[in-house]
């Protein structure tokens, strides 16, 4: 088969010895950027909680509000009597173990995130710092090359922004998807339209407003452009963004991991690792492989 | 090929081996401090790229009266409390002086009512503590250019070190004392001030009596608080352990500016 149906990388297809035909779904471009992409993003995340830990609380506007933070994590009590305590809009939750306080029993630890949250697992805002932005330097380097890829080679036209067709079958896709159902046979070569816009608001939409917020805390680049303030609503607003859209990045990546293991585990893996994909033959397709 | 032979048994063992050598590893990795240097690499990334983008007359956001932070928090040190400071909190830093040293060519030294009557600014600025929390504050303090170009710096000048009242550890040797340092671009920046007023009253103990450093592109740890001298120095490597800073010797980034 040498028709284009492979839309993901340039097109070819093989078939194994067990009769199964694979395509070669992603390109050592987007599967580079995808494990490098992952590793920089586990690694912000950690060290972006040991940076969060050395002022454990969110809120809004230019300034703390150190009376009402909207979100805050504290310890009350001393020695084996030690609660973790978060508060979120007002409302408080024991989070003793994992929020607020945290470690072994009996000699528990005033922290915000526990130390296997963290990069260093100790209390160390110098080296997290440190951490933080080495990743983001490979974070933002690594993601402006594949933007550029993805325009240079129409991967973003082509198999990214969905189509008016693709649009209309959304309330069927989210149908689909509740019900586990994946595409099958040759409709399994292309991205559903959920998965389009999934990637879509994850790459062009929270990914670069980590970018964006994150360098809005610095009064440096404030200084450079001050319309991030304006942008943001204030340095603190921008924290709590940081924050939140680095939490929608997680919940995206559990989705993702969720999909990925309904999906095929195995064969999904493969695609990304290797770039090939099987495509199994759907009830409609007569004469194809078993 | 070698890739596409992976099959399953492979690909669950190289999932399995290298998520929990990652975990077990971790630590141990963040402890080394051949990796310490290595991560260390993105500051000097980061400083660039920050001086590139920062022009000179580029200014930090400035904000209304009305803006003003009801309670400015103290970090650090709030009270040097040493006999001597204890003395010039008494007489109001009447026998105190600022020296201006190093490699300049007029070395003097202003008492407190001649820095106050050096040509000053007043601005309402936020300060980003390292840590993530801001407060706005409003400071009046003697331009530092100003005070620069009356001493004439020499052309070896590279820096300029602020020394403090101000001890945060144990050390009793001086190896513990506060100090900063910043580069000229940043010390002739229209807005870096020795501060001696905030928010319309002299500057009190908790902020850092009776002057601090106003440098308001930086973060925090970089507006050294109780400022007892000046110096001007071609390199930072001799002053304690040359990183250019209390908190920079700790493993902080001398340049602060994110």
């Amino acid at each position: 088969m040498t028709e284009a149906t492979a839309d993901l990388a340039p097109v070819s297809s093989k078939t194994t010895s067990h009769g199964e035909r694979l395509i070669y779904r992603h390109t050592v471009w987007v599967r580079s950027w995808h494990w490098i992409n992952a590793i920089a993003l586990l690694i912000l995340l950690m060290s972006g909680l040991q940076i969060f830990n050395a002022d454990p609380q969110l809120s809004w506007g230019m300034t703390t509000d150190f009376e009402h933070p909207w979100v805050q994590m504290e310890s009350t009590g001393d020695g084996a009597r030690m609660r973790g305590i978060t508060t979120v809009a007002g409302l408080k939750f024991d989070t003793t173990g994992i929020l607020g306080a945290s470690g072994p029993k009996g000699s528990l630890e005033d922290r915000g995130f526990p130390h296997w949250a963290t990069i260093p697992g100790l209390r160390d805002l110098g080296t997290g710092r440190h951490y933080h932005f080495l990743f983001a330097w490979i974070f933002v380097i690594n993601g402006a090359l594949y933007v550029a890829y993805t325009i240079w080679s129409r991967h973003l036209k082509r198999d990214l922004w969905p189509t008016l067709a693709d649009l209309k079958t959304i309330p069927a896709s989210i149908w689909e998807h509740m019900r586990l159902k994946h595409p099958e046979g040759e409709a399994a070569a292309r991205y559903n339209v959920l998965q389009k816009l999934a990637y879509l608001i994850v790459l062009y939409g929270l990914l670069p407003l980590m970018l964006l917020t994150g360098l809005t805390m610095s009064p440096g680049m404030d200084a450079a452009f001050p319309g991030l303030l304006w942008v943001f609503g204030g340095r603190q607003s921008a924290r709590t963004l940081h924050f939140l859209s680095a939490w929608s990045i997680v919940i995206f990546f559990l989705i993702h991991i969720f999909e990925v293991l309904v999906s095929g585990a195995f064969n999904e893996v493969r695609s990304i690792v290797t770039g090939w994909f099987a495509i199994k033959p759907t009830h409609n397709d007569k004469g194809a492989a078993s | 090929m070698i890739w596409p032979t992976l099959n399953r048994r492979r690909l669950a063992a190289l999932l399995a081996t290298s998520t929990a050598t990652g975990f077990a590893a971790c630590d141990r990795i963040t402890d080394d401090d051949k990796v310490s240097r290595a991560v260390g690499v993105g500051e000097v990334l980061t400083r660039t790229a920050q001086r590139a983008i920062l022009t000179p007359g580029q200014m930090a956001p400035e904000y209304a009266e009305s803006q003003i932070s009801k309670w400015f928090k103290p970090n650090g040190t709030t009270d040097p409390s040493s006999e001597l400071y204890d003395q010039h909190v008494k007489d109001g830093f009447k026998d105190w002086k600022l020296g201006i040293t190093g490699l300049v060519d007029r070395p003097f030294s202003l008492s407190i009512d001649q820095l106050r009557a050096q040509p000053s600014r007043t601005q309402i600025t936020r300060h980003d503590c390292v840590e993530g929390w801001s407060c706005i504050g409003k400071w009046k303090g003697a331009k530092l250019g100003e005070i620069l170009t009356r001493a004439g710096l020499k052309k070896e000048a590279k820096f300029i070190v602020f020394h403090c009242f101000d001890s945060l550890g144990e050390a009793t040797d001086g190896s513990d004392d506060y100090y900063e340092s910043i580069g000229l671009a940043d010390a002739f920046h229209p807005q870096t001030i020795l501060a001696y007023d905030m928010n319309d009253a002299p500057l009190g103990t908790q902020h850092g009596a009776p002057i601090r450093l106003r440098v308001e592109r930086h973060l925090g740890y970089k507006q050294a608080k109780y400022v007892t001298g000046i110096e001007a120095v071609a390199s930072l490597d001799h002053l304690h352990g040359g990183h250019g800073g209390y908190w920079e010797d700790r493993g902080y980034e001398w340049y602060g500016g994110i």
